[in-house]
Order: C-alpha cells, then sequence, then structure tokens
C-alpha cells in the first residue's frame, strides 16, 4: 500500500519536473523537431558531475508500472577509477568524450537513451577479466557492448554503468578448411566474417540484415536468429565452444573446436542467449556451413495468409534439403518499403497483393535446383498458391528481392515512430494476431506484419507519426496475452534486454524464473552484469 | 518489324573474380553465371519497341557452348519470341562473331540488330561496332535514349559520349548498342518462365553458317592487377620531402 502511494507522489512530483524539462531541454534526434511525449530523457540532464547520477528514469511512452529506479548498492565512478583503468588499458581506450559517450549511450532505434560517462575498449581478454574484477570489487555496474543495434534496449546502459564495448577485439584466430570450423573474437562484424569465409569457400549459418555493424560475440550473448535459421538451425548448435568472463574476472575458457564433447555440463549454452547478463563472451568456435554454388530465389504473391501457409508446407517437402529461407511480409510493409527506401523496385508492379512470400534455395548443382524450383512455383502457381511472380535470374536482381524484405525495419524507423514486437507463434495463428490489432487500432497507427514465417517467427510492428501512450495502451499488455494464450513467445529472437525484463512471465513458468534467478545469483553474486534487465526486477530483491 | 538480340553468357556481374593458379583465365568453373547486363538492357529495349507495336518479333541470339541455352532461357523468360543457338566450342572473338551474326541476318532478315555495348568478361566493345561495318548498316552505339518513327524507318538515338550526350539519327535497317541509362531490365515472371519452356530455340552449328573461327589473338597471360600498398602518416614537412624525393621520385 505504501509503496503505491509513495510511487503516486513521486510521480506527481515527477511531473511537475518534468513539466520544467519539457520546456528547456531539447531533443531533436528523438522528437523529428516535434515537441511530444519523449520516449526517454534525463532528469538531471545539465548536470554533468562525475558522481552525480540519476536517480529515476521514467520512461515516458511506456506503462506506468515500469518505473526503473537506480540500484542503490551499486557505486559510482570517481577519478581514481579513471586512472585504474587508464593504467591498465591505455588512455587510447578509455574514453570519456562526451560526443562519444552519446552515441555509444544510445540504441540503434533512439528508444532508449544511459548516461554512462565511461566506455572502455579492451584488445584483449585478460583485459577484459582485469575490468570485470575491479568492477566487482568496486561494485560498479557494467554493460557488455557490442555493435549496439540491439532492438529492446539490452546494449546501452539504463544509468550510468560502465560500458565495456568489445570492437577493438577483432580478429580472426582460427579457421579450419577441412572442418568448416571458424574461431574469432567476439568484436569480429559479421558481415567481415562473411567476407573472409566467402574468400575460403563458407558463409556463416546466420545472416541478419544487421550484419555491417552487428559483432558475433553479441550475436552469440543473445542467440540471433536471422534469415537463415529455417536451413542451418540456431547458434545453440552451431557454436561449436566459446570464452568469457564471469563478473569476477574469471576466465572461462570453453572454447572447444569438436563437433561431439559429453564430458559434464555444457555451460556454454548458458551464455547463449542470456543477453550478457551472466558472462561476458570474448572468444566463439562457430562451425560454418560449406558455400555451395548454386542460389536461387523467388519473390512471390499470395492473395491471403492461408495460401501463405500452406505454400510454406509445400515448399518444406517439394523443395526439402535446399530451402535456406521462407520470408513474408504483408503489404502494409511492402507498401512502406518502396515509399521510405532509396533505390527498391517493385518486382511485381502490376499491381498490390495482400502478401509477399521470398524463398531462397542453396544447393550444389545449379540446374537441378533450378528446375526443381520452377517446377515448384509453376505447380503452386497452378494449384491457385500463388497469384504471381519472379526468379531472379542474376546476383543483383536476388539483392534486390532481400533489399526489400531486409529493409522493412529501416523503412519502419524512416516513417517515424514505431513500436516493435518479436513473436514465436503457431503458424497457423500468426496473422490472425496482426488482423486483431488492427481493428483494436483503427485509426490510431499502422500495423505492420512480416518476418521469419518458415520458423514461425512474427515481427509485428505498429507504426505511428509520433510516439502515443493511447496506441501503446492498446498494444500492451493485449499482444502478450494474446501471445500467452496460444503459448507463444513474447520474444522469439530479439531478447529481452530492458524493454521486455518484466515480461518473461508470460512465456515462462514461475519456477523456471526462479531458477534462472538462482543461476543469475550463483555467477554475479553482486548483479553488476547488465543489471535491470532480462529477468524481472522483482527477482533482485 | 523483327528485332534481333545478341546475349552472351558471362561470369555474374556481382561475383568476386579469382584468376586461375595457372594465369591462363579467370576462373569460371563452379561459379554462377548470367546474361550480360549490357544484353539484359538490349533485350528490355527490344522487347519494350515490339510492346509499342512497332516490332513484331523479338528474336534472341548467344553462341557458344551448350551452356548458352540457359541465358537464352532466360532472354525468352523475359519475353523474346524466338532463340537461335550458334554453337562452338571455344571462346569466340568479336570479329568472328561479328561475321557469325552477319549470316544469321542474311537468313533472319532483321529490321534491327541490337547488343550491349560490351561484355563485362572481356569488355571488347567491337562486336557491334564491327557487325555494323560488315553490313554496311549505320550504327548507334552507347544508346540511352532511343526514340523510333515507324512511317519514317529512322531511329533517333542518344549517345552518351565523352563529352556529354550525342544525337543521331539512323535509317533502318540498323546496329544500336546500348549502355547503362537507356533502360531498366524487367524480372522474369512465373507466368513467363512456363510459355518459355515451349518456345524454339534453333540450334546452328559452324559449319552450317560457312564461317572459320581463326582467331588471330593469343592470351598469353592473366594476372591480378597489383595490390595496393597500405597509406603512411607522415609527421612532419621534412619527412615528406624526404620520401617524395627518396622514395617515389618525384622531386
Amino acid at each position: 500500500m505504501e509503496k503505491l502511494r509513495a510511487t503516486s507522489s513521486l510521480r506527481r512530483s515527477l511531473k511537475s519536473i518534468l513539466n520544467r524539462q519539457l520546456s528547456s531541454v531539447s531533443e531533436p534526434r528523438y522528437l523529428n523537431g516535434k515537441r511530444s511525449c519523449q520516449p526517454t530523457f534525463n532528469l538531471i540532464r545539465d548536470h554533468r558531475n562525475l558522481g552525480e547520477a540519476n536517480p529515476i528514469l521514467y520512461r515516458c511512452f511506456s506503462s506506468v508500472s515500469t518505473v526503473v529506479q537506480r540500484n542503490p548498492s551499486f557505486s559510482t565512478l570517481n577519478p581514481d577509477d579513471i586512472s585504474y583503468f587508464k593504467q591498465l588499458l591505455g588512455e587510447k581506450s578509455v574514453i570519456q568524450d562526451e560526443d562519444r559517450l552519446e552515441t555509444v549511450n544510445t540504441d540503434w532505434m533512439h528508444k532508449y537513451k544511459g548516461s554512462s560517462k565511461l566506455l572502455l575498449q579492451p584488445r584483449t581478454t585478460e583485459e577484459v577479466a582485469q575490468i570485470l574484477k575491479y568492477c566487482n570489487s568496486r561494485r560498479l555496474a557494467v554493460v557488455p557492448q557490442g555493435g549496439n543495434t540491439g532492438l529492446v534496449g539490452g546494449s546501452v546502459p539504463v544509468f550510468d554503468e560502465v560500458i565495456v564495448n568489445l570492437g577493438s577485439m577483432n580478429n580472426i584466430i582460427s579457421f579450419d578448411k577441412v572442418s568448416g570450423i571458424l574461431v574469432c573474437e567476439a568484436g569480429c562484424i559479421l558481415e567481415n566474417l562473411i567476407s573472409f569465409l566467402d574468400n575460403q569457400g563458407f558463409i556463416m549459418p546466420l545472416d541478419l540484415g544487421a550484419k555491417g555493424s552487428c559483432q558475433i560475440g553479441g550475436n552469440v550473448s543473445t542467440n540471433a536468429g536471422g534469415l537463415r535459421l529455417v536451413r542451418y538451425g540456431s547458434l545453440h548448435g552451431n557454436v561449436l565452444g566459446l570464452e568469457a568472463v564471469l563478473a569476477n574476472g574469471d576466465v572461462l575458457d570453453m572454447l572447444g573446436t569438436l563437433r561431439k564433447d559429453n564430458t559434464g555440463y555444457d555451460l556454454k549454452h548458458l551464455f547463449v542467449g542470456s543477453e550478457g547478463s551472466l558472462g561476458i563472451v570474448t572468444k566463439v568456435s562457430i562451425l560454418t556451413p560449406p558455400k555451395l554454388s548454386s542460389e536461387n530465389i523467388a519473390f512471390l504473391a499470395c492473395r491471403d495468409y492461408s495460401s501463405c501457409q500452406k505454400l510454406l508446407m509445400e515448399a518444406k517437402r517439394k523443395l526439402g534439403e535446399i530451402l535456406s529461407a521462407f520470408e513474408f511480409l504483408d503489404i502494409q510493409a511492402m507498401d512502406l518499403v518502396l515509399n521510405h527506401l532509396d533505390g527498391v523496385r517493385n518486382p511485381l508492379p502490376a499491381t498490390m497483393h495482400n502478401f509477399y512470400v521470398l524463398i531462397e534455395t542453396t544447393g550444389s548443382d545449379e540446374s537441378y535446383d533450378r528446375e526443381k524450383l520452377e517446377a515448384f512455383l509453376l505447380s503452386s502457381m497452378e494449384g491457385g498458391l500463388i497469384s504471381d511472380g519472379v526468379i531472379a535470374q542474376d546476383i543483383n536482381q536476388a539483392s534486390s528481392f532481400w533489399r526489400i524484405r531486409e529493409g522493412v525495419p529501416e523503412a519502419l524507423m524512416k516513417a517515424g515512430a514505431v513500436y516493435k514486437y518479436d513473436l514465436s507463434l503457431p503458424v497457423e495463428k500468426m496473422y490472425d494476431l496482426v488482423d486483431d490489432m488492427r481493428t483494436r487500432l483503427g485509426d490510431l497507427a499502422r500495423v505492420i506484419g512480416y518476418g521469419h514465417l518458415g520458423d514461425g517467427n512474427l515481427h509485428l510492428n505498429v507504426s505511428a507519426a509520433q510516439y502515443d501512450d493511447r496506441i501503446l495502451e492498446q498494444i500492451e499488455p493485449y499482444v502478450y496475452e494474446w501471445t500467452s494464450k496460444h503459448r507463444g513467445s513474447i520474444s522469439a529472437e530479439h531478447g529481452l534486454g530492458l524493454m521486455k525484463a518484466n515480461k518473461i512471465y508470460y512465456s515462462k513458468s514461475p519456477e523456471t524464473v526462479k531458477t534462472m534467478g538462482s543461476i543469475k545469483k550463483l555467477l554475479d553474486p553482486n548483479g553488476i552484469l547488465n543489471p535491470y534487465k532480462v529477468l524481472p526486477h522483482s527477482l533482485n530483491s | 518489324m523483327k528485332i534481333m538480340v545478341a546475349v552472351k553468357r558471362v561470369v555474374d556481374y556481382a561475383v568476386k573474380i579469382r584468376v586461375k593458379p595457372d594465369k591462363s583465365g579467370v576462373e569460371t568453373q563452379n561459379v554462377k553465371m548470367s546474361m550480360n547486363p549490357f544484353c539484359e538492357i538490349a533485350l528490355e529495349e527490344a522487347l519494350k519497341i515490339k510492346e509499342s507495336g512497332l516490332a513484331k518479333e523479338v528474336v534472341a541470339v548467344s553462341m557458344g557452348p551448350s551452356n548458352c541455352v540457359d541465358t537464352l532461357r532466360t532472354g525468352l523468360a523475359m519475353g523474346a519470341d524466338r532463340a537461335i543457338h550458334v554453337e562452338a566450342s571455344r571462346d569466340l572473338v568479336p570479329l568472328t562473331v561479328a561475321k557469325l551474326l552477319k549470316k544469321l541476318v542474311e537468313i533472319e532478315n532483321p529490321g534491327l540488330l541490337i547488343l550491349g555495348k560490351q561484355a563485362i568478361d572481356d569488355d571488347c566493345n567491337q562486336t557491334g561496332q564491327m557487325i555494323a561495318g560488315l553490313l554496311g548498316w549505320p550504327q548507334g552505339t552507347f544508346a540511352s535514349k532511343v526514340v523510333f518513327d515507324k512511317e519514317k524507318q529512322v531511329a533517333t538515338v542518344d549517345r552518351e559520349v565523352d563529352g556529354g550526350l550525342e544525337t543521331l539519327c539512323l535509317d533502318l535497317p540498323a546496329v544500336i548498342t546500348t549502355d547503362l541509362r537507356l533502360n531498366q531490365p524487367r524480372y522474369a515472371t512465373l507466368p513467363n518462365i512456363m510459355k518459355a519452356k515451349s518456345k524454339p530455340i534453333k540450334k546452328f552449328t559452324l559449319e552450317e553458317l560457312n564461317v572459320e573461327i581463326k582467331s588471330d589473338i593469343e592470351v598469353v597471360q592473366v594476372i591480378e592487377p597489383p595490390k595496393r600498398k597500405a597509406g603512411v602518416i607522415l609527421s612532419s614537412v621534412d619527412e615528406l620531402i624526404d620520401k617524395l624525393k627518396n622514395e617515389a621520385h618525384v622531386i
């Protein structure tokens, strides 16, 4: 009872501070020049004293219940800390420059902004270990950061946590051409790894739109999914080993390169997908599939969602082993991409179709694959599953099809404010949610559905001109309850981060979450690694 | 009027090419091959002209080993009505291609011959000009815009030249070679791919056309360009002068 009263009086006082702040603060990046409800802001923005930390962060666009408070047991940085880090890492790897801090404090979607005063860029595992050991002893909270392309606010500080960015650890350690096993440091950018492997005749088992910036350490820590999961499986299967540093500075060397190793508990799986909350991944050993010569891709149009589903079933049966990607987007998504992205061409310009499906096949025999794909598509067309479609005739056309599908998130960003949801649902039910949301939101906002149909993963996005609490009220918690009712996952591949930290109960049982809490307490007793994220805040008290 | 379009099967434009270890050429085994981008543009232009009612038929031609048929199928899937395949086992130089085209023109009698300005594997930029010379036809090369006049039977071609744009008026029959900005080639749609399966591809051999492939050119060696050296950051003007004098030998 008291807590509630305290919260409401807090809110009242907050509101008055808010109103004062609103008139003086300028955040053009978030508002696009419009003065509306700001996604995030810091109350004590203008006081850049090293010791002063923001006590409360109030996210204006989210529901009332998520007021995050800075954990008072964490210390704040003092000049001794800075000099220790400078001595440990060298001047160049200790960054306090405000402009650089601005970038690393903000996430890709410009939705979350922290107020960290310190960015560290270690170059070796030993440096990471020393950093964590020191921070653990000083009780300084830490945010491990890679490419900062996450979509749930997991890669940026919430308050003044120290940012440990692994971007400088970007060496490829070894590559075995016979087995295809790649060992590299966590800061390697995915696209660079893809290019390196291309020269060797191999590919990475995962591919995502963020590949130009995301780093493999982050991919592994968030168990990234991507476009090829339907063919190569998840990172849990492809990561053969990793090296991680625990909160107390202990280095766990689990960097095996063996396909089979049943000796004891397979701890690496704890670090795959725990979003940096159990340890910082510093090296990865990953199994890479050989690059197959024949890639074919078709861009198809379907009349309704049930045709898309049937097409998926037929594709899995008729294309079988050569199917490597099955993506879908609805007419709203296509419209958005054509309007907001440059250099994008509609492959089926005759009319706009309700649903678009992208099918990619990868195999070793060009003519065989081609025939198989053509036969499948022609029979699907005759069967009425496809209303129209094109097959790419060269690599440029193939890239342009992918640009459309991979460009949807970018187009959404350009269109204004976006509420992003990433859900795993049974394939038959997936689009029902989109239709439901459209009815609920009416004219308030545009609802867009697209995603990895092959994996049952829907990316539900709500696009509006500005962030507005009324829109949010209609979305949450309806979306989570809907998903929970169908035993789906409220975060298929994006992870929980800060955005869904308190939502885990929609998809996991209380006993399971309690056990997760015990593991966290065991590996990180002071809770310094990526605090306030992943697990519910109630577990900490 | 019939339009004949010559298309070539080349290594796909987006592939990172590698030189064979014996330096005899570029690696083409297990590498994605596609229609030459300029040939795609040529075919697209021919189809546009046909769709505007100024031509009755578009014939695609390709020369080389049996896998050329793949490229011709792509052309048929884009919308060409017929295809001709001239079977040849070796690489053909532009002069031979031009001589073969001359024979085909004599058989088919097209009113317009459209080619890509050059192939991206050899970058010769010769075939269009040579065939125009052999036939005695007018030529509009590097076309960035083509406008037809059916009554007067002329084609007005904007050419992209070093100094800017040059506009020529050609009496038909004529040869046009296409440049990048002429149009954007269409995708091959499924219904068209289906129709393409039943379109005829006629085969000719070199003996039938009575052309000798005696090449005057022999490829001696193919090597990669030298790798760029990393730049060096200098710390003073004296160091710069020293390097310019003693290393680069320019002052």
